[in-house]
């Protein structure tokens, strides 16, 4: 199978990045200032992400009443979505019938339909997954002549008013459509770098001019995959296939903030996704394990797949790295992974294995930056 | 200079040889945030993983280029990875040995020959 690539291929190269192979696309790992540079850049002013990989998806209800494909999705995500406001958005997952995830999306209520932003590397399984399960009441179209592009930071309102001043007026989870020139843009206020920021759809034709209007500011420079995964771990945010899986339930995740009183035990449509039992027994009695930031001590770096002790003999396993790296921000290493209720209280000290030693690791709060969203 | 087909670079000195990455290597690395070198005194063996290098990305592995003994270690860059990425060549060296064969020295690959390795 061929490597795909992206609309924003030709404006990339110009720029001479390297290049890494992610979920069967040739994408930009970092530029030529490199990831630390791109990261701290993104904290301190705006940077620019090429996200078109991920998949962009439209669910209409075939009835051409919108709350009945709200209706229909809430029965695979356990997001409350027929609360969520038109113009609005929310995180969300998809559950297996085991209380496990298929993926974790965003969610947005247009007028007439619900736009999804799902994971590259689950995008084709999540389209099948929508047509089979809600194939009498929704149409689901995946988007192909769309790019999607990411700007992150604190300066990303200033640059992007100078081309769609209506932006200003969006807070954190907002979304909008606004026309810069002909290209009708798809925006929402979020991101996954816990800073304030937008992602834009954008037609494909135009997504290279809107990318060359946005780099050529002052504010702007452009941000690889590389920086992209620092700045989502530092904001204390899962990546799937790393953090997340069909073996994990949202509960053990950490992410029962994304499943809305409504939708659990007791709540007025409780239930009614897949894997509700697990999860909603989780929520009443707990895990066996749970997701946890970890902060090393010393200097190096414990990565994903790393065991985890609570002994520093290394004679009682406590868990595993699920993501770990360096933290530009943090200015040291930071990792999350999941441990058992007995050593999830933050400030426990464990011990992750590097190269065969044992490193002292102290359980720390999520995120590891605080977040800096326009609420 | 000479040169490992593993990217490292070595310069002999006054009966010690000054081992570092190349240029390439640490280019395609990226910024280098930890570095573990070898204990000063240690005896080593040709192609064992002495030193280890991690990028943002991901930990690499150091071979040592030949058996002898590590003569001294650069603590600059245990304190400040960085200087690998600014001065490979030179602050960024990684440690100085003697090898137990000093003739092999010469076997090492010359600047042209490591360069076609890097082209490919």
């Amino acid at each position: 199978m061929s490597v795909k690539r992206t609309p924003l291929y030709e404006v990339h190269k110009r720029f001479d990045p390297v290049w890494v192979e992610f979920a069967g696309y040739e994408m930009p790992v970092r530029y030529k200032a490199g990831t630390i540079a791109e990261h701290r850049h993104t904290r301190e002013s705006a940077s620019l992400f090429d996200v078109s990989h991920m998949g962009q998806v439209i669910v209409t209800a075939k009835s051409g009443d919108e709350s009945d494909s709200a209706a229909a999705l809430e029965g695979l995500v356990p997001a409350d979505i027929l609360g969520l406001p038109e113009w609005r958005q929310r995180y969300g997952v998809f559950t297996t019938a085991e209380g496990g995830i298929l993926d974790d999306m965003l969610i947005a209520r247009k007028p007439d339909h619900l736009f999804l932003v799902v994971n590259a590397s689950r995008m084709k399984a999540d389209v099948d997954h929508l047509q089979r399960s809600l194939r009498e009441t929704c149409n689901v179209r995946l988007v192909r002549d769309r790019a999607l592009i990411a700007i992150q930071g604190p300066c990303s309102e200033m640059a992007m008013k100078r081309l769609a001043p209506e932006v200003a007026g969006l807070r954190f989870m907002d979304v909008g459509e606004f026309s810069v020139g002909h290209a009708k843009l798809w925006v929402a206020r979020s991101g996954y770098t816990g800073e304030d920021g937008f992602e834009i759809s954008v037609p494909s034709k135009a997504a290279i001019k809107l990318w060359e209007m946005l780099v050529e500011m002052d504010e702007v420079m452009p941000a690889g995959l590389g920086a992209r995964d620092t700045l989502r771990l530092e904001a204390g945010l899962c990546l799937y296939g790393s953090d997340i899986d069909h073996t994990t339930s949202p509960v053990e995740a950490g992410l029962v903030w994304s499943i809305q009183k409504v939708r659990r035990t007791g709540g007025s449509r409780e239930g009614g996704f897949p894997g509700s039992s697990r999860i909603s027994f989780e929520i009443e009695n707990g895990t066996s394990r749970q997701r946890v930031g970890l902060r090393p001590e010393a200097r190096v770096p414990i990565r994903r797949g790393a065991r985890l002790f609570g002994d520093a003999a290394g004679a009682n396993s406590v868990g595993e790295v699920t993501s770990g790296g360096f933290g530009p921000t943090v200015n040291g290493p930071v990792s999350m992974g999941y441990v058992g209720p007995s050593s999830a209280q933050e400030g426990t000290q464990v011990f992750g294995e590097v190269r065969g030693r044992l490193v002292p690791v102290r359980v720390a709060a999520l995120p590891f930056v605080p977040p800096n969203f326009r609420r | 200079m000479r040169y490992t087909k593993d990217h490292e670079w070595m310069v002999s000195r006054d009966g010690e040889v000054v081992v570092g990455i190349t240029e390439f290597a640490a280019n395609q690395l990226g910024d280098i945030v930890f570095i573990e070198l070898p204990e000063e005194g240690a005896t080593i063996e040709a192609g064992a993983e002495i030193a280890v290098v991690e990028s943002v990305k991901a930990a690499s592995d150091i071979l040592a280029p030949a058996s002898g003994v590590v003569t001294a270690v650069n603590d600059a860059i245990i304190s400040n990875p960085g200087l690998v990425n600014e001065d490979p060549l030179g602050e960024g060296w990684f440690f100085r040995m003697e090898f137990d064969d000093s003739g092999e020295f010469d076997t090492f690959l010359g600047k042209e020959e490591y360069q076609l390795l890097t082209q490919e």
